[in-house]
């Protein structure tokens, strides 16, 4: 097996964990912090929104870092599925397969298939037209946009930032981020799909 | 030129979400139905390394590159403001699968549609901002 093989497998929880720690390290090391969703707020700056809202008007210049930081994920996230691209689909526990079966979303068996990132039924674009998927996109994206400003955070800044400082703050948004994706996912996600 | 550095943790972080399968819609799933260790173990393993890193960089005061100090800045106390912000993140994460992170590295698995999710999640934050002052916080 060369490196590239090696690389290409997908990685142990464990191994991901330490890597994305390390991540957070050089992010310290070079000066920065770790929290992926303060870009969404720079970009609405770059954008003129300081021009309206005075949460937009701060010196976005000096978030520059973080949205190469950001960008820089687009490039890794091409290599992972391309250089580095997984020779078998995310390999899902048989009693989540089975639960999406029930709501007409496939899970994919060989990487022919798909590669088990997003499911085609909702993320293709020919499904797009959808009422229901549309929700999902639209609504979906904008609550992650505006309950982790709201937050003053998302998975990077709080679950892992903000918990390993011990911040109780952290801890709550942490409990929150639960309410609502057990909320979601036994409630809502069930009924979108029925109707 | 400063800033290509970022460069490196940018690419680095893009490969891990991919190959955790922390960008799996499917996984974001399973965590929630708890069917599986995966994301637990992930965050889980993140959360305690990073805890020993940040004591290990405050008790022997670690320098950045530039040579600052490192500094980890407190969050305010409140309970309505992060429980709140973070029910809402929630719905958001378990319907679109993906946190701010995970969106950006889709975008370079070519998931087209992501960009919506991107646009709305920018939509979004903006919301918040032109509402800021009316939120209990």
């Amino acid at each position: 097996m060369n490196f590239i093989e090696f690389v290409s497998q997908p990685w142990h929880w464990s191994v991901s964990g330490a890597v994305i720690v390390f991540v957070m390290f050089l992010l310290l090391w070079f000066g920065g912090n770790f929290g992926a969703s303060s870009n969404l707020r720079t970009l609405c700056a770059i954008g003129g929104a300081g021009k309206q809202v005075d949460f937009f008007k701060f010196n976005w210049k000096g978030q520059m870092w973080n949205l190469v930081f950001i960008g820089s994920a687009i490039i890794g996230g091409y290599l992972a599925t391309t250089v580095f691209a997984s020779p078998e689909p995310v390999q899902i526990a048989q009693e989540t397969q089975e639960y999406l079966s029930t709501l007409g979303v496939s899970t994919p068996q060989t990487i022919e298939e798909g590669n088990g990132y997003l499911p085609q039924e909702i993320f293709a674009v020919k499904n797009l037209l959808s009422g229901r998927n549309l929700v999902i996109i639209l609504v979906g994206g904008f609550l992650v946009g505006f309950g982790a400003r709201y937050a003053g955070g998302c998975t990077s800044g709080h679950a892992i930032s903000g918990l390993s400082n011990l911040q109780l703050p952290s801890l709550i948004a942490v409990i929150g981020f639960f309410i609502g994706g057990l909320l979601m996912t036994w409630l809502i996600i069930p009924f979108l799909f029925t109707i | 030129m400063k800033l290509m550095k970022y460069m490196i943790p940018g690419i680095l972080f893009g490969i891990v979400m991919t190959k955790s399968e922390a960008v799996s819609w499917f996984r974001i799933q399973e965590m929630f139905r708890f069917e599986s260790f995966h994301m637990y173990g992930i965050i889980g393993t993140a959360v305690i390394l990073a805890a020993i890193m940040t004591w290990l960089i405050k008790k022997y005061q670690g320098k950045t590159l530039s040579g600052d100090q490192i500094v980890f800045n407190p969050k305010n106390m409140s309970v309505p403001r992060y429980l709140i912000g973070g029910i809402i993140f929630g719905l958001g994460w378990a319907m679109t699968g993906a946190c701010p992170g995970p969106m950006f590295t889709l975008v370079g698995h070519g998931a087209w549609t992501i960009l919506l999710v991107i646009a709305s999640a920018i939509a979004g934050t903006y919301a918040y901002g032109a509402l800021k002052s009316k939120l209990p916080h």
